[in-house]
């Protein structure tokens, strides 16, 4: 906080623009840098300053979109949620996440993570479809069955998770920690009822005996999700399921209708603004 | 749901050989702690030992036992590894029934070993 | 998107040089050295002493073509081996059957992972195999 002078930096930035560049390289840019700027803040100014045609992706500043991932001086990080200052070192090395194609410079290629957790069904599975397609009310759920599920539910996408994880590096059959995540999170919703779906679903080498706790996922995920700890409960609950141990129980009921008079400072609902296609 | 059930018995085969390999390290290598545990044995590499082991029906059954769960619990961590290194549809296939066959003769062979040694507890001698 | 992207997957280098931080990274890689080794000792094993079947000539024959402080050496190793392997292994079963990593709870930064929640128990494998390890090495070479 005392500082306020500013210091030099250098940039090292992974460069590769398609159908030019047969490999990527690295490209090397000293800027000026002020206390409290983030590395996204950095590629701002060395695009401003002298790479105009750097390309990234970044959108909300703040660590809640999920764009930035990045290869942050050896670690997958988001650049908007890293301060220069913390890195402790006066070079700053950024390269597109590993595992992911490159796009091109610092643009990796999510669709493979995105299509895989599709395919896992990250959504909740119940019979009622009309109930969920035009709902009239919320389901049953305690705050103690929230828990089971609300850490995994922090995941904003960044694919941080599958840059570090030893399986993805050389399997792009396994699923990967983030989709995973996302599975064991609607898993473990009590409003859910696709366990045997999502069972079948991640059947072959995709599931979660591929990961062997290496922990790089949980080390490295910018929102604390601990996609490691989701893979390890949902590998339990599918052990327990094979020697049927596991306790079954219904998606949770609709909760009741209110009962009694409305009351009348209670302004009624506004008309709806979507109607059925 | 293949994955799940082999990877299942990985885990308990990996028990298995927790508790009898251990036993095995123990007998085999650790003289000296067994001396100080009271239970002073002969080399236990000499035939007379061997022999004796050979006769006995609970190492008989046990090194069978640990046999058939360290090779499947061996065999199943090799083709995790080999399975991870992206193989292609055909040298899935290979390596899949490769490391069953080859796991399935070492088996046979250490079985016959274990059961065909002279004076051996199943061979009623 | 008309150009094809550049594959960029970091491939075994991604499984040795992790590079990065926990150490449970290079508690995974010596698993799976310490697993490699231990099956490639097994199958030799195997067919070394079968030969007890064939008698106690044919035995005595092997024993001493597996003799000599290089052999004594190689079987330490598969000991130490063993105890990593099993210390780590007891741990790794109880976190991949969920029992080890703890509870779903509300990430408040600075995150708490179940990373950081098994270390101790991380710490505590690698303290008894190397406890295990040292008292084979004694009871291998020292007392007699």
């Amino acid at each position: 906080m005392t500082e306020t002078t500013t210091r030099q930096v250098t940039f090292d930035v992974r460069r590769y623009e398609p159908g030019t560049d047969a490999e990527p390289h690295w490209e090397s840019h000293r800027i000026d840098v002020l206390p409290g700027m983030t590395v996204l803040d950095g590629l701002w100014k060395v695009k401003e300053l002298s790479a105009p045609s750097l390309a990234w992706r970044s959108s909300c500043r703040m660590g809640i979109c999920g764009s930035c991932g990045m290869l942050i001086n050896g670690r997958p990080r988001l650049a908007c949620n890293t301060q220069i200052a913390e890195l402790k070192s006066d070079v700053v090395a950024v390269a597109p996440l590993p595992n992911f194609s490159i796009i091109k410079d610092l643009v990796p290629d999510l669709r493979p993570m995105f299509e895989t957790h599709r395919e896992l069904m990250p959504y909740l599975i119940r019979d009622d479809v009309e109930e969920q397609d035009d709902p009239t009310r919320e389901y049953w759920q305690t705050p103690h069955e929230l828990e089971h599920y609300l850490q995994f539910s922090y995941c904003i996408k960044c694919g941080c998770c599958m840059a570090a994880c030893p399986t993805v590096a050389t399997d792009p059959q396994y699923a990967g920690p983030m989709p995973l995540g996302q599975a064991q999170r609607y898993d473990a919703d009590s409003r859910d009822g696709g366990f045997a779906q999502r069972r079948e679903a991640l059947s072959g080498g995709r599931g979660p005996w591929r990961c062997h706790f290496a922990g790089e996922c949980s080390q490295v995920c910018p929102k604390g999700v601990d996609p490691a700890k989701a893979i390890q409960l949902m590998k339990g609950e599918m052990v327990a399921d094979l020697l049927r141990l596991r306790k079954r129980r219904a998606p949770a009921p609709l909760v009741e209708p209110p009962k009694g008079p409305r009351r009348e400072e209670i302004p009624a609902a506004p008309e709806r603004t979507v109607t059925e296609a | 749901m293949r994955d799940r059930t082999l990877w299942t018995w990985h885990i308990g085969a990996g028990l298995v050989i927790l508790v009898l390999l251990g036993l095995h390290m123990t007998i085999m290598h650790l003289s000296a702690t067994l001396g100080f545990l009271g239970v002073a044995d002969a080399e236990p590499t000499e035939w007379a030992s061997v022999a004796a082991r050979a006769g006995s029906l609970f190492f008989t059954l046990t090194y069978v036992l640990l046999l058939g769960a360290a090779l499947y619990h061996g065999f199943y961590g090799f083709r995790n590894i080999l399975m991870e290194l992206d193989p292609g549809r055909t040298l899935r296939r290979v390596i899949d029934v490769g490391l069953s066959v080859v796991g399935l003769a070492l088996f046979a062979f250490g079985t016959w070993a274990a059961l065909a040694a002279p004076g051996a507890a199943t061979m009623g001698g | 998107m008309q150009t094809r992207a550049r594959p960029n997957r970091l491939g075994i280098r991604g499984w040795v040089v992790g590079g990065r931080w926990g150490f449970e990274r290079y508690l995974y890689t010596l698993h799976r050295l310490s697993g490699l080794g231990l099956l490639a000792y097994f199958v030799m094993h195997i067919f070394v002493t079968s030969t007890r079947a064939i008698g106690p000539e044919s035995w005595d024959q092997a024993m001493s073509a597996v003799s000599g402080p290089l052999f004594a050496v190689g079987e330490y190793l598969v000991f130490a081996a063993f105890a990593f392997h099993a210390v780590n292994g007891i741990r790794l079963g109880a976190i991949e059957l969920g029992f080890a990593v703890g509870r779903p709870i509300e990430p408040v930064y600075p995150y708490e992972t179940s990373v950081g929640r098994q270390r101790r128990l991380a710490r505590a494998v690698l303290m008894i195999a190397f406890v295990v390890a040292v008292w084979g090495g004694l009871d291998f070479f020292a007392w007699k």
